[in-house]
């Protein structure tokens, strides 16, 4: 081996001295002309809403050509208070989405939530605002159920929420009382943070597949299977249906439901761009070790992402009570899927670290306009759901397409 | 005048049951120095360095920083006590900015309400402060301090993990193999950046298996072999290949080991 003795080299190399001629700048970037494609793709790639939004304005445009009624105040604001409980449940996903995890159980934890705020308002004789807490409580205990399965979890909330369903069942407490009584003692348990945890993290697509079903078996228990009927919740608890209220603004009505959905998607704006957690929820998304080494507590991170789900899943609750009228066990089977898919359409990436929050209340509002639209126009209803098949493989292939950017 | 170590390592040991990955190694690092540290594969060097940056807990052994014990539980703890890592993958997130980036974990909130209530981000002091450093190690031919990481080249990258760690570490900075998927240019710029930062007077740790980048930068060469310190040489002493057979058993280690100029162990 050549090597030189003694003296090791310093400066470089000899294999290196031919770069003293070629060009010096490795870190800097070649601003050779792009092509009005490359433009638009990191046009795209920096702007994660605006692909939705040229596909909101361009699909309104062509049903407001096609529909005459289609821009009518009455419509738009129709379009609106349909995707209320949707959007809400779409925000909830877009965070748990944006950690590259999924929460399949956000309808289930929504109904679940609605059903105890209504029982226990109607039913029970407690006082309405006070069963609303309950509710959102319930919500949150199920997110942080979810959160903990995907992370560290820790059995002795489970297992007091269950030892209290127990025991209080077995003193002849009713049903109506005896679940919340346990979530909520479960919730407030599990804040103290005692007991042993183990590290499951779990996949959460199986982890919240489960929980959809616990839930939903849940809520047929707690509910046994009866519908709370909007008379009665007229009757003995008119706050429930707060955000069915309508508010008259340009001509349109907007129910209340509708400002709360845009207040929630404003708030998680601010919370996702403007704080560290936010910064956090994108890196543990993006690349959970990177983010772990970078001194985020990614478990801690993901547990409130998913208990903040859930509670948002609750509101959304109290927003459906307002937007159908009664309580039904049974209702928003399919908004799991109806929530992924405002999500998908409002370009966030399924594989986490990528897209923005107001991009799925475009995705909604895409959804709610094209279902719109195509009724105005006159299309079977099974073309409008073939529409919105459609619109989530562009939309994923989109995403695709995006991610392939280079500099 | 005698020179202190930065950083010593006593008898460290950590065993994955009934494998022993360190067995009794020792370790020193002072002031203003770069040292490299090889050893073939297996040889135990990524565990000593892990448990230098508080990756991995030692079993038994004693780490001392500035003369004081240590006993980091995680990098975190390594981290707030000045020792920041550049890893080989680098723990960048690829979707956040270079602004974002270098702050992630330990982000600047706004003064006042805005900061204490709100927890607003001062999104202006971050970039001004990631452009300032970048500027500093001559990074900022890079467009715009806002744009994505994963838009950035892999020297770039290198760069942005570098100027992160150099930021933020006081005592000491832990380079893992940052020219291992690098091309030549690339390479000769972050060996470059190395010398920046000891120039700093920020003492340097470089794990590499590139025996000319780690003969050109290091200060002394800590010589890893089954489990434990076998030699630390300087470099004008040795050649590679002497370092090679040191390294692989061919050769004895020398009697002594290398130390800085003045240097006394604590």
């Amino acid at each position: 081996m050549v090597e030189n003795q003694g003296s090791p080299p310093r400066g470089p190399q000899d294999f290196e001295k031919v770069l003293e001629g070629s060009a010096a700048e490795v870190v800097s970037f070649e601003t050779h002309d792009k092509s009005p494609l490359a433009r638009f793709h990191h046009f795209l790639h920096a702007n994660p809403t605006a692909a939705p939004v040229v596909v909101l304005v361009f699909g309104c445009i062509v049903f407001g050509l096609v529909a005459n009624n289609f821009f009518s105040a009455f419509n738009l604001s129709l379009i609106i208070q349909q995707v209320t409980v949707i959007g809400i449940l779409g925000a909830a996903q877009t965070l748990v989405i944006l950690t590259a995890g999924i929460d399949l159980s956000v309808a289930a934890i929504m109904v679940l939530s609605y059903m105890v705020m209504a029982r226990l308002a109607v039913q029970g004789d407690v006082p309405t605002i006070l069963a609303v807490l309950i509710g959102l409580g319930i919500g949150l205990a199920c997110g942080l159920f979810n959160g903990s399965l995907a992370t560290r979890a820790r059995l002795v909330p489970i297992a007091v929420a269950v030892l209290a369903w127990v025991l209080l069942l077995s003193l002849g407490l009713p049903l109506i009382y005896v679940v919340p009584i346990g979530m909520v003692a479960g919730l407030a348990i599990g804040w103290l943070g005692f007991g042993p945890a183990i590290d499951l993290r779990l996949p959460p697509f199986i982890v919240t597949l489960g929980a959809w079903s616990i839930f939903f078996a849940l809520n047929l228990w707690y509910s046994e299977s009866e519908t709370i009927r909007s008379q009665d919740i007229d009757a003995s608890a008119p706050l429930l249906k707060v955000f069915g209220l309508r508010v008259e603004l340009l001509g349109a009505q907007f129910t209340l439901g509708s400002f709360l959905m845009v207040g929630i998607f404003i708030v998680l704006w601010y919370a996702l761009n403007w704080t560290a957690w936010g910064r956090a929820v994108y890196a543990v998304g993006d690349d959970r070790e990177a983010a772990e080494l970078s001194g985020i507590n990614t478990d801690r991170v993901l547990l409130s992402v998913y208990g903040t789900a859930g509670l948002l899943c609750a509101l959304g609750g109290w927003a459906a009570i307002g937007r159908v009228g009664s309580a039904s066990p049974q209702s928003f089977y399919e908004g799991n899927l109806d929530a992924i898919t405002a999500v998908v359409i409002g370009g966030t990436s399924l594989f986490g670290g990528r897209g923005a929050i107001f991009g799925t209340l475009f995705g909604a509002l895409i959804v709610g306009a094209f279902r719109s639209g195509l009724k105005l126009g006159g299309v079977d209803v099974l073309w409008q759901t073939f529409a919105v098949g459609l619109l989530i493989i562009v939309a994923v292939a989109m995403d695709q397409w995006i991610r392939r950017v280079s500099a | 005048m005698s020179l202190k170590p930065v950083m010593t390592g006593r008898g460290l040991t950590k065993r994955y049951g009934r494998v022993t990955a360190m067995d009794g190694a020792d370790f020193e690092l002072f002031p203003g120095e770069v040292l490299g540290i090889i050893g073939d594969n297996g040889a135990g060097k990524s565990t000593l360095v892990k448990a230098l940056c508080g990756a991995v807990q030692i079993d038994e052994g004693e780490v001392r920083l500035d003369g004081e014990p240590v006993n980091f539980k995680s990098p975190m703890d390594a981290r707030d006590a000045g020792i920041e890592t550049v890893y080989q993958n680098l723990a960048l997130s690829p979707a956040l900015s270079i602004a974002d980036n270098m702050f992630l974990g330990r982000e600047i909130l706004k003064q006042g309400i805005a900061g204490s209530v709100f927890r607003m981000l001062d999104k202006k002091r971050m970039r001004d402060f990631a452009r300032d450093k970048l500027t500093e190690l001559g990074l900022m031919t890079v467009q715009s301090i806002t744009q994505a990481v994963e838009t950035l080249s892999g020297g770039q990258r290198q760069g942005v993990a570098v100027a992160r760690a150099a930021a933020f570490a006081t005592k000491f900075v832990i380079m893992d193999e940052p020219t291992a998927a690098l091309g030549v240019k690339e390479s000769r710029r972050v060996l470059e950046l190395i010398q920046d930062v000891k120039a700093r007077g920020m003492p340097i740790v470089l794990i590499s298996h590139n025996m000319p980048h780690v003969f050109e930068v290091a200060d002394r060469i800590h010589i890893h072999r089954l489990s434990r310190r076998h030699a630390v040489i300087r470099p004008k002493d040795f050649s590679m290949s002497d370092a090679v057979a040191i390294m692989t058993g061919a050769l004895d280690p020398p009697d002594e080991l290398a130390l800085p100029e003045g240097a006394v162990l604590a």
